[in-house]
């Protein structure tokens, strides 16, 4: 007893315990992932018992792979433009209110924050439904669909490059801009040449995390969708699991995971590299792009 | 030099900046926020205490407050607080399981926050890069893993079996609120550990070593140094983590789908498909978001106040 206490409390001791905990936590999050990406492989139906390898479900299947299945690529495409149109259309937004909120420190910058602040605490459902009704019964014209989850995505996306774009302007100080200013540069071209160039590697992160995270989202995407069309990769596995789950529903899961593993690797490469030999960049690094 | 001077100054305060550019740059995100938070939160109280379309029955939305019916909302209101009402006994669920697995995250998250704070020494970056893979990784797929680990024939079952534990295969996916608890916390945990890990790495080194230096045992320091300071991390934790629990419909219905542990997130999304339930998925959601509000509050004043406290620049 005495020594399991040691292990909790003890900042020196050799802490065997922490030990256990640490590596019993990355294996209870992400061994079932582990196995699930490898049940892709499978060559049966099943997924849950191991009966060999096989790109059955990801090529070779002329009916059901994610090279033929028409639902499944079309779930795939549904996705990526989805992310990808809310990347382009959230970011510069959201990087915008970032810049302004920081530097116009008055009574209505300060309201338009808290109400980001809001919007990014409040739970996805309540913004689902709200959205959902809006377009249900005020905004017919929209309606429920790919543009409606546009713009669910884009309401739930914008903050992340708000709070990261805020986090780069608190640690990269005025200095830089200042001395611009004395050298003579007009407000514009300070904001141009100096804060946009050094804002670059977050305004980068931002996009990362917005693309990654709209890629895998459900609860928006499933509220505001209208039919078939309208199904993303996260709706297609609910869909599935919920029925009778190929391990076609892991490869798409699978393909999706990758995409996200890759985009946030490279950001978070470029940020490195972009702000290297900067002193407190690699702790940024690390809280902005969560790596 | 007194030019330069003035110039440094008029940067810094934003003189020097057209009037119009910071409001203009602010414009856009605002308006989206305005239009698509603000209004469709509006929309949730004209829906909830509209009226119905007399001959679609579909519901009509009143703008006006003072034509505000509450028929339906003394209709969700009654059925969530009595006891053999229509939502009583998801709502009871739902405090329950949130409850349990909210607990169950801290207890699984705060050793783990610790751990990787003061003792992972070298592995510290490995262990914060597969603490923050599941972020990445989509929910859909994590519960798709346990779906398939939890059959019959799955992994579970199968070594339960083989420590002679269980003799026949346990149920898991029949509809166990055990299932669903577990799901629950395995799908919510990183985001406890998040604001946890953050508050315990930023307690200094020095702080430890001065209380030790001054006498105090170990479980003196931890209960009198690490635990205080990390108290508004828990808060901000069991926010992060519990409060989109409440709103989960979907680990239900991947996990446990039977009418026993149905949540109230499942009555809002189902009432939501029909244009004749509408107004009390509406009136739910805004019972859901009333709850909330507290803690939200509570949260956001206690964040801006550590805000305060760091240096400005």
């Amino acid at each position: 007893m005495n020594r399991l206490r040691d292990f909790f409390t003890n900042p020196w001791g050799k802490a065997r315990f922490l030990w256990v905990v640490g590596i019993g936590y990355v294996l209870w999050t992400l061994l079932p992932v582990v196995n699930a990406v490898l049940m892709s492989f499978n060559s049966t139906k099943s997924i849950s018992v191991w009966a060999g390898f096989s790109w059955r479900w990801w090529f070779t299947d002329p009916n059901e792979s994610i090279l033929h299945d028409p639902n499944l690529r079309h779930a795939l495409y549904q996705s990526v433009m989805l992310a990808g149109l809310t990347t382009l259309i959230a970011v510069p937004i959201g990087v915008a209110f970032a810049l302004a909120t920081d530097r116009w420190r008055s009574r209505p910058a300060s309201a338009a924050n808290t109400l980001m602040m809001v919007s990014f605490i409040t739970p996805e459902l309540i913004l689902a439904v709200g959205l959902f009704l809006l377009f249900v019964n005020a905004l017919k014209v929209i309606g429920l669909g790919t543009t409606a989850q546009l713009l669910g995505l884009i309401l739930i996306a914008i903050a992340y490059p708000v709070v990261i774009v805020r986090a780069r302007l608190l640690s990269m100080g005025p200095e830089y801009e200042q001395a611009a200013a004395d050298l003579g540069a007009p407000p514009l071209t300070v904001l141009r040449r100096i804060t946009l160039p050094l804002l670059r590697p977050a305004i980068f992160a931002g996009a990362a995390i917005v693309f990654a995270f709209t890629l895998d989202d459900f609860v928006i995407v499933n509220q505001l969708a209208l039919d078939q069309p309208n199904t993303t990769v996260s709706m297609y596995i609910y869909g599935a699991a919920r029925t009778s789950p190929t391990p076609a529903a892991n490869a798409i899961g699978s393909l999706a995971l990758f995409a996200s593993m890759i985009i946030i690797t490279f950001a978070f490469l470029a940020y490195r590299r972009s702000t290297r030999g900067m002193k407190d960049e690699a702790q940024n690094a690390q809280s902005v792009l969560g790596v | 030099m007194a030019r330069a001077k003035a110039r440094r100054s008029a940067s810094r305060d934003g003189a020097g900046t057209p009037r119009w550019l910071w409001p203009s740059l602010a414009a856009p995100g605002t308006a989206y926020l305005l239009i698509l938070f603000l209004v469709p939160l509006y929309v949730i109280l004209a829906v909830t205490f509209g009226k119905l379309d007399p001959i679609l029955q579909t519901p009509l939305p009143v703008w006006n407050p003072l034509q505000w019916k509450t028929g339906v909302m003394s209709f969700t209101v009654s059925n969530l607080v009595h006891s053999d009402g229509l939502y009583f006994a998801a709502f009871i669920r739902t405090i329950v399981y949130v409850a349990i697995s909210t607990s169950l995250c801290l207890l699984i998250g705060y050793p783990f926050a610790y751990f990787v704070s003061r003792h992972a020494g070298r592995a510290k970056a490995l262990f914060l890069v597969l603490f923050f893979a599941p972020f990445w990784i989509s929910y859909m797929l994590r519960m798709l893993a346990w779906i398939s680990l939890l059959q019959d024939d799955g992994y579970v079952n199968r070594i339960l079996m083989s420590l002679g534990l269980i003799s026949h295969p346990y149920p898991f996916l029949a509809g166990k609120s055990l299932t669903l608890i577990l799901g629950l916390t395995y799908g919510y945990v990183p985001y406890m550990v998040l604001p946890l890990y953050a508050a315990l790495d930023r307690i200094p080194q020095s702080q430890l070593e001065a209380s030790r230096d001054l006498g105090a045992s170990p479980t003196r320091t931890f209960f009198r140094v690490t635990l205080p300071q990390s108290r508004q991390a828990i808060l901000a934790g069991v926010i992060i983590a519990g409060l989109p629990m409440f709103g989960d419909y979907f680990t239900q219905q991947l996990l446990a789908n039977t009418n026993g542990t149905r949540m109230i997130g499942n009555f809002v999304v189902e009432a939501l498909s029909s244009s004749l339930l509408m107004s009390r998925g509406a009136s739910l959601i805004l019972m859901m978001m009333l709850m909330m509000l507290a803690p939200v509050i509570y949260y956001l004043r206690s964040t801006s106040r550590a805000a305060t406290v760091r240096p400005a620049r």
